[in-house]
């Protein structure tokens, strides 16, 4: 199977999270919209692993996969305290900075 | 040249007096005055001792040296503060600590009801020690010092009173014009440095002969102006009148016997320099005559007795500086006329005091009259002096005045003739208002109001004035026999060699001075003694009157010549800076103001915003990358 294909999925899936980030106003769905972006990313690493023929691709998913699990564990935390915080889990609510 | 470590002493004693008595603080109140008398009369003891000292050392061996420390050391530059006491800053070191002493005895009594007497002891020791330091200064740095030293201490004594806001200007009008001057000094300090490397007298003096006289003029033009200013020359004359803002007994010391005759000391100091360049020395000779007839003739319109007389003081130094700027034969002369005018116009000063202590402090004439049998010996002092200014025989200024008179003849040429002319004018108009003075003051029926009452001053008081027409009477006599001063001066001078003849015999001279003298006297004989006196000045007089009366215009003429064209040039600067540099200023701080309100739209606080602005940003830099690759 041409791996280019691999490459489309990974666009497709990059997009709908972008878009996802951008559109929804739930804390989780955005944070999953996220996720979902950095899975593509990976998604691209291992399969420019695959084309070249080397390592490279796959350790750098993995590092991926490091930083998106700390990621979680920091930012479901910090959603977690907002809720309780401000009974709402809506991104647009905490918006406090700009003052 | 011989060395001394004492010479120091002569300014150190009062400049501790000042010391103490400023930081002293009201603890001092009680002996304040009688320290600062101490500290000067001191000061005048050393200078009598070191005047002895002189005596006995040979001709070529008087001038002593002291070198104080190193002060600047510059590569080849270098200047130490020394102090040089020569034959002629004994003269000067004489004159001020002991005219000096003498009023700070009659200020004992003469401030006695003034609550800040300590405080006037102290400025009066300040200026003492400043004045002493300009003479005996060893190089034109150090006189600079002691120059702005006095200039200080005359500015804090003519605002002496400066709860009145007219006095308080007066002081800052003596101050600024006396600046203007000041900054002649500096250029010439500036020339000397440039051309000769030196500033020292010793060194100007040897380097005068490899210099260009294009630079020796503008020295000696810059040092004409300092000397103007400080000596009340035109045309910087016109801080002198409103200087008699000042306690009288200031008017005494610094505004007629010692500070504003620094210029003729700054000129007769710098011989060598004016000796090199005779067209500054004709400018000098101008401004001598120019200031004398100025001085004579607005004293002959004043009606307050002391601005009379601080015209008097003008008009006075005109001749000085007239004397100086005839060369060498002129030097010695001029430095007689100013101890003999130290004399008798400080006791004329004095005297002036204690007719108006007597009198609630009037000042204006013609609100006198009839004093002489009230002030006795107020009168008799007086009027020693007043036979001293008019020159008559045997009296002081018979002799200096007279010898200027002659030197200015003998300049030879229609040169001489103008000068000598003026001169002699300018002696009748002397005797003019003198005489005017002495009428108004002294005799005729009494106009002063029912509350006035006329008494004689303590003995503190008129004993300086005793002292100082003593001087007036005997100073001449003794400075010339047997040409005292100017075989005392001789060394100092560059002589040439062979003998002056006189173009016109002294007695004819005298002769010519004394008829001079006579017919100024008849005329304001005639005038006032003759008259009824109106105790308000009559308003029907003269165009010329009235010009005389306002200072000749010099106001009006400073303030439309340098005065208006300042303020116009400083406001128009003023404009400039607010609409060119502040609004730079201004607009770069309005650009970044406008354009950060703008951008900030943008920080509206919404996180999802901001993603969509990093992903836009994100396209474009890729988009951007592709568009290059390809």
């Amino acid at each position: 199977m041409d791996a280019s294909n691999y490459l489309y999925i990974s666009a497709l899936l990059f997009t709908i999270g972008a878009v996802g980030v951008v559109v929804r106003r739930n804390a989780i769905v955005v944070f999953m919209c996220i996720e979902l972006m950095l899975n593509a990313a990976n998604l691209s690493f291992v399969t420019f692993s695959r084309i070249n023929g080397n390592l490279d691709g796959q350790v750098m998913a993995f590092f991926t996969m490091v930083v998106a699990a700390c990621e979680v564990v920091v930012g479901l935390a910090i959603i977690v305290t907002i809720y309780r915080s401000r009974r709402s889990a809506s991104v647009d609510d905490a918006s406090l900075l700009k003052r | 040249m011989t060395t001394s470590t004492s010479l120091i002493y002569l300014i150190a004693l009062p400049l501790a007096g000042a010391a103490i008595l400023l930081l002293g603080g009201r603890r001092t109140n009680k002996w304040g005055h009688l320290l600062g008398t101490a500290m000067s009369a001191s000061s005048f003891g050393v200078g009598l001792y070191q005047l002895m000292l002189m005596l006995d050392r040979p001709t070529e061996q008087r001038p002593i040296t002291q070198k104080l420390f190193e002060w600047i050391h510059v590569g080849d530059f270098q200047v130490d503060a020394g102090l040089l006491l020569d034959q002629l800053s004994i003269c000067f070191v004489l004159l001020i600590t002991g005219v000096g002493t003498l009023i700070h005895i009659y200020s004992i009594s003469y401030m006695s009801e003034d609550k800040d007497r300590r405080r006037f002891f102290a400025y009066l020791n300040l200026f003492i020690a400043a004045m002493l330091l300009l003479v005996l200064g060893d190089s034109y740095l150090s006189l600079y010092v002691g120059w702005e030293g006095v200039g200080l201490a005359s500015y804090l004594l003519i605002g002496f009173w400066n709860q009145k806001p007219a006095y308080a200007t007066a002081s800052k009008k003596a101050f600024v014009m006396n600046r203007v001057g000041d900054m002649g000094l500096s250029f010439a300090i500036m020339i000397a440095f440039a051309t000769m490397g030196t500033v020292s007298f010793v060194g100007v003096q040897e380097q005068v002969n490899n210099t260009s006289e294009a630079a020796l003029t503008a020295m000696g033009i810059m040092l004409l102006v300092a000397a103007a200013g400080k000596s009340a020359q035109f045309p910087l004359q016109a801080w002198l009148g409103d200087a008699m803002a000042g306690p009288t007994p200031v008017s005494a010391l610094i505004h007629a016997a010692t500070m504003v005759t620094a210029g003729v000391y700054l000129i007769t100091r710098s011989n060598f320099v004016f000796d090199a360049a005779p067209t500054a020395q004709l400018v000098v000779v101008i401004v001598g005559a120019i200031t004398l007839m100025f001085g004579a003739v607005i004293g002959t319109a004043k009606d307050d007795i002391k601005k009379a007389l601080a015209a008097s003081t003008m008009s006075q130094i005109g001749y000085m500086t007239l004397a100086a700027g005839l060369g060498p034969v002129g030097y010695a002369f001029a430095i007689m006329h100013l101890l003999t005018h130290g004399f008798f116009k400080a006791g004329m000063f004095l005297g002036a005091g204690s007719v108006m202590h007597g009198m609630n402090d009037e000042v204006n004439m013609r609100k006198y009259g009839a004093l002489r049998k009230f002030m006795p010996i107020t009168f008799v002092t007086f009027g020693l002096g007043y036979l001293a200014i008019l020159g008559v025989p045997p009296f002081a200024g018979f002799y200096s005045k007279d010898l200027i008179i002659e030197t200015a003849f003998d300049a030879g040429g229609a040169k001489g003739i103008i000068l000598g002319i003026t001169t002699l004018i300018g002696a009748s108009i002397t005797a003019f208002y003198m005489t005017r003075v002495m009428i108004l003051t002294f005799t005729g029926t009494k106009r002063w109001d029912d509350d006035a009452h006329p008494h004689e001053s303590p003995w503190l008081m008129w004993l300086p004035m005793a002292i100082l027409a003593i001087g007036s009477v005997s100073s001449g006599y003794l400075l010339s026999r047997g040409d005292a001063l100017e075989n005392w001066l001789h060394p100092l001078f560059n002589h040439s060699d062979e003998y002056q003849k006189h173009l016109i015999e002294p007695i004819v001279v005298s002769a010519m001075a004394l008829t001079m003298v006579s017919i100024g006297v008849a005329i304001a004989y005639f005038k006032y003694a003759r008259r009824e006196v109106p105790s308000v000045a009559p308003e029907d007089v003269s165009i010329f009157t009235k010009v005389a009366r306002q200072d000749l215009m010099q106001d009006r003429f400073n303030e439309a010549v340098f005065m208006r064209p300042g303020q116009a040039l400083t406001t128009t600067l003023v404009a400039a800076d607010e609409a060119v540099v502040d609004g730079a200023v201004r607009g770069v701080g309005q650009v970044a103001m406008g354009s950060g309100s703008a951008l900030r739209g943008l920080q509206n606080g919404y996180v999802r915003s901001y993603a969509a602005m990093i992903l836009v940003g994100a396209i474009a830099l890729i988009g951007a990358i592709w568009v290059v690759v390809q």
